[in-house]
Formats: structure tokens, C-alpha cells, sequence
């Protein structure tokens, strides 16, 4: 199960973890193809060659390999999709809740990964 | 990095009319660029399936606008991103165009800025989006099930939302700022008629407040002038949409909805400056229409501008 960008996508357990191993700096946003949360896939797609430094993927918050973000103690509390996290050498460094702008995700982009 | 260039034409906005209008400027051969804010798509984007598209069976919101996107870049039409709307200064025969630091000119500009959806502006609304406060019944209902919760709004979406989220909150309390309803009487009636859902009518939200997530709202009372806080899990805001012209509001006519007013070239109060898309008068808005109208504005925008090449 995928959505349907044209981000890379994790879709299980294994991949997430594979990801964040293996690239220093990663951004997943985790969630479904609704309002709140396609324009913040929309806002990486564009992103994705100004920011080489940093890999972009989205994962599907339905699916039950999920739940590594889904029950990840930083998304305690979200009441709002998408969740999207932000891995600096495979360790959360900052979670959001709901839908950002490009200005809200590219200040954390700059702020925890440098700027492009 | 400052940037500064002239253009044939500039397209503000990059949604269905934006793009549209990048399209067919730029297979005119014309230079165009197109100042996108926020991603190029606009409200389609949303749009979970486009079913009635002609000549395309069903493609998503999301797919059409990156196929349009690709195809207007393939012509040859740039494409910047802006974070805030830019100024435009009108001087005749060329406009400047004033993104930040960076400064384009061009004979003519089209306005494709469409529309986005109204939030309350107050305090604590940033706060606690994705925290308690969400815009999405669809997307967000399942986190407040067995909670009590506020919906905002008093139009069709408004009430059709505050129905869906009964089903997960233990209490929907819809809080508007009239003492009737603008939505269609089915909907009402669903609403009076569901248990769960409870109304404070003739009141505004002045406050979201809580410590890691939402907690309470302050709550004015319009009629007496009251203020009383009410305990809440979450709330959400359907409060329509507002056209994104405020930015144009000294420059061309506006009518009271903040609606561009255009002529049959799609042109606006000032000549040279064409308007297209969710960011005009008009009664019905759809993608096709967008896509319309922008055809019209560039068709128009290509037409002046190669008059006015042919003058220099």
C-alpha cells in the first residue's frame, strides 16, 4: 500500500528503519491523500532537488507498518494528519502535527538539517 | 538570492488557471513566468478524484496538477516559488512585479491566486493546529473519538462536518456567530435532529488555550457581550473560503466578496492586468472553469503583449 505521489515511499517497518539508517538527514510524512495532507507532500515534491542533502518519503498512516510512527513517543498527543517527522542520523529531531506551509517545513529543514 | 528579470508576460499564481495560462503564453512563444506562493497545484490538488474533466476519465486533483505543471514547464514557462503575495506596480505599456527582494517586469500580468480556506485568526490557533484544532473532519475525526468537541461555522460544510464527527466525539457543539444558519435547511435538520450535537448560537471564538494540546475556548456571546470559557478535547473550523486578493485591493476592483471583477478578456480594472480562476466574480467554480478563463486572460495577455513588442 502507497500513496499516490511521487515521493519515495515506506512501506514497512524495515524500509523506514533502512532509510533512517542510511541517510543523515530524513523528513517522512506520514499520512493519507487528503486536504490537510497533500500539500505538505506537494511542498517536499517541490523541495526535493533544492534540498539534496536531505531524503524525502512519505508513508501511509493506514497501513499497519505505520506504527512506527503512529505510537513514536514525539507523535504523543497529535491529534491532526499528516504526522511528519524529521531524522537526524536515525533519531527524531522534530515531529509536527497537520497540514504546514513550504516557509514552516523549509524553516525546519534549515534549522535542523543547514540550509541547501 | 536577489533575482530580477523581464518577461513577456507574468502569471501570479499556479494552480488549474496559472498553469493554464503559463501553458499557453509559453507555447505562444512568449517569456513567461509564473509566481507561484505556497505549491503549484492550488486547490486542485485536493481533490481526491477529477471525474469530470473532458477527454480524462479520472485522474486525481494531485496527478492533473503535476502533468500540468510538467506541460507548462515543457513550453518553456518558468516557475518561482514566493512565499508572500508580491506587489505590483502598473506603469501602462509594463507592470512591475515586487516578489521580496526580487523584481520582475512584464507587459502584462495575470492573476490566478484562486482562493484558500478562512481561519478565525485568533489567538492560539497556530498553537494548537494538529493539536486540537484541525480543519478536516475526514482526516482528523478518528482522534476525537468519545471527546467533546467544538465545530465552527454555520455554512453547508459546517454542518455536514459536525454530523460525520458525531459519530466518533461523545459532543459536537457548533458554535456560530449568527443566530441562524446559512446552510441548506436538509442539513439543519440533521443536525437539530442528531442527539449528540448541541449549538451556542450568536457567538464567536476569541481564544484557543491549553498546555501540550488543546483545552478550553474562549467563548463571546455577541448578543450581551458575555466572555465564558468552555472546556473542549478539540475543534473544527469551517468557515469557507476567501478569493486571495487582498494583496491586489488598492490597485484593481474588487466587489464586496474581495472578488476581482473582469471583463469578457478577462481583464481587470487596470489594463494589461488579467484576472482567472477561484480569484474572480463568478458563479460557479470547477477546475474546467479555471482552466476557461485562464485560456481567455492569456489568449488576451498574448495578444497586447505582442502589440506592445511590436510598438518598441
Amino acid at each position: 500500500m502507497t500513496l499516490d505521489t511521487n515521493l519515495t515511499h515506506v512501506e514497512t517497518a524495515s524500509d523506514w528503519q533502512k532509510i533512517i539508517s542510511e541517510n543523515e538527514n530524513v523528513m517522512i510524512t506520514c499520512g493519507r491523500m487528503g486536504p490537510m495532507c497533500i500539500p505538505v507532500y506537494a511542498v517536499m515534491e517541490e523541495l526535493e532537488s533544492e534540498y539534496a542533502h536531505v531524503k524525502f518519503a512519505d508513508m501511509l498512516f493506514d497501513s499497519p507498518e505505520s506504527h512506527v510512527i503512529r505510537n513514536a513517543p514525539e507523535t504523543r498527543g497529535f491529534m491532526g494528519l499528516p504526522f511528519v517527522m524529521y531524522y537526524k542520523n536515525g533519531k527524531v529531531v522534530k515531529a509536527v502535527s497537520s497540514i504546514q506551509t513550504e516557509e514552516q517545513v523549509k524553516s525546519v529543514l534549515d534549522e535542523y538539517f543547514g540550509k541547501p | 538570492m536577489e533575482q530580477s528579470g523581464k518577461y513577456d508576460v507574468i502569471v501570479i499564481g499556479g494552480g488549474p488557471a496559472g498553469l493554464t495560462a503559463g501553458i499557453y503564453l509559453s507555447r505562444a512563444r512568449l517569456s513567461t513566468l509564473i509566481l507561484n506562493i505556497g505549491v503549484a497545484g492550488g486547490q486542485m490538488i485536493l481533490t481526491h478524484e477529477i471525474a469530470n474533466y473532458p477527454g480524462i476519465e479520472s485522474i486525481s486533483g494531485y496527478k492533473l496538477a503535476s502533468t500540468m505543471k510538467q506541460q507548462a514547464l515543457s513550453f518553456g514557462a518558468t516557475i518561482k516559488t514566493i512565499s508572500n503575495p508580491p506587489q505590483i506596480i502598473d506603469k501602462g505599456d509594463y507592470k512591475i512585479v515586487q516578489a521580496g527582494e526580487n523584481s520582475f517586469s512584464a507587459h502584462s500580468v495575470i492573476l490566478a491566486t484562486g482562493g484558500s480556506p478562512r481561519m478565525l485568526g485568533v489567538m492560539g490557533e497556530q498553537q494548537f493546529k494538529g493539536l486540537g484544532i484541525s480543519y478536516c473532519a475526514t482526516c482528523d475525526g478518528e482522534f476525537f473519538t468519545g471527546k467533546n468537541i467544538v465545530v465552527v461555522g454555520g455554512g453547508n460544510s459546517a454542518l455536514e462536518e459536525a454530523v460525520s464527527l458525531s459519530r466518533f466525539a461523545e459532543t459536537v457543539t457548533i458554535v456560530h456567530q449568527f443566530d441562524h444558519f446559512q446552510a441548506f435547511p436538509a442539513y439543519i435538520d440533521e443536525a437539530k435532529n442528531n442527539p449528540k450535537i448541541k449549538f451556542i448560537m450568536e457567538t464567536e471564538i476569541r481564544e484557543f488555550a491549553g498546555s501540550d494540546k488543546l483545552e478550553k475556548v474562549l467563548l463571546h456571546n455577541r448578543k450581551n457581550d458575555s466572555e465564558e470559557w468552555l472546556n473542549i478535547d478539540g475543534a473544527f473550523i469551517f468557515i469557507g473560503y476567501q478569493p486571495n486578493n487582498m494583496f491586489v485591493k488598492d490597485l484593481i476592483t474588487l466587489n464586496d466578496r474581495e472578488e476581482i471583477i473582469v471583463n469578457e478578456d478577462m481583464e481587470t480594472s487596470v489594463k494589461g492586468i488579467y484576472a482567472a480562476g477561484d480569484n474572480i466574480a463568478k458563479k460557479y467554480r470547477q477546475v474546467t472553469t479555471a482552466v476557461g478563463e485562464a485560456t481567455i486572460a492569456a489568449l488576451a495577455a498574448a495578444a497586447r503583449t505582442w502589440e506592445l513588442k511590436k510598438k518598441n
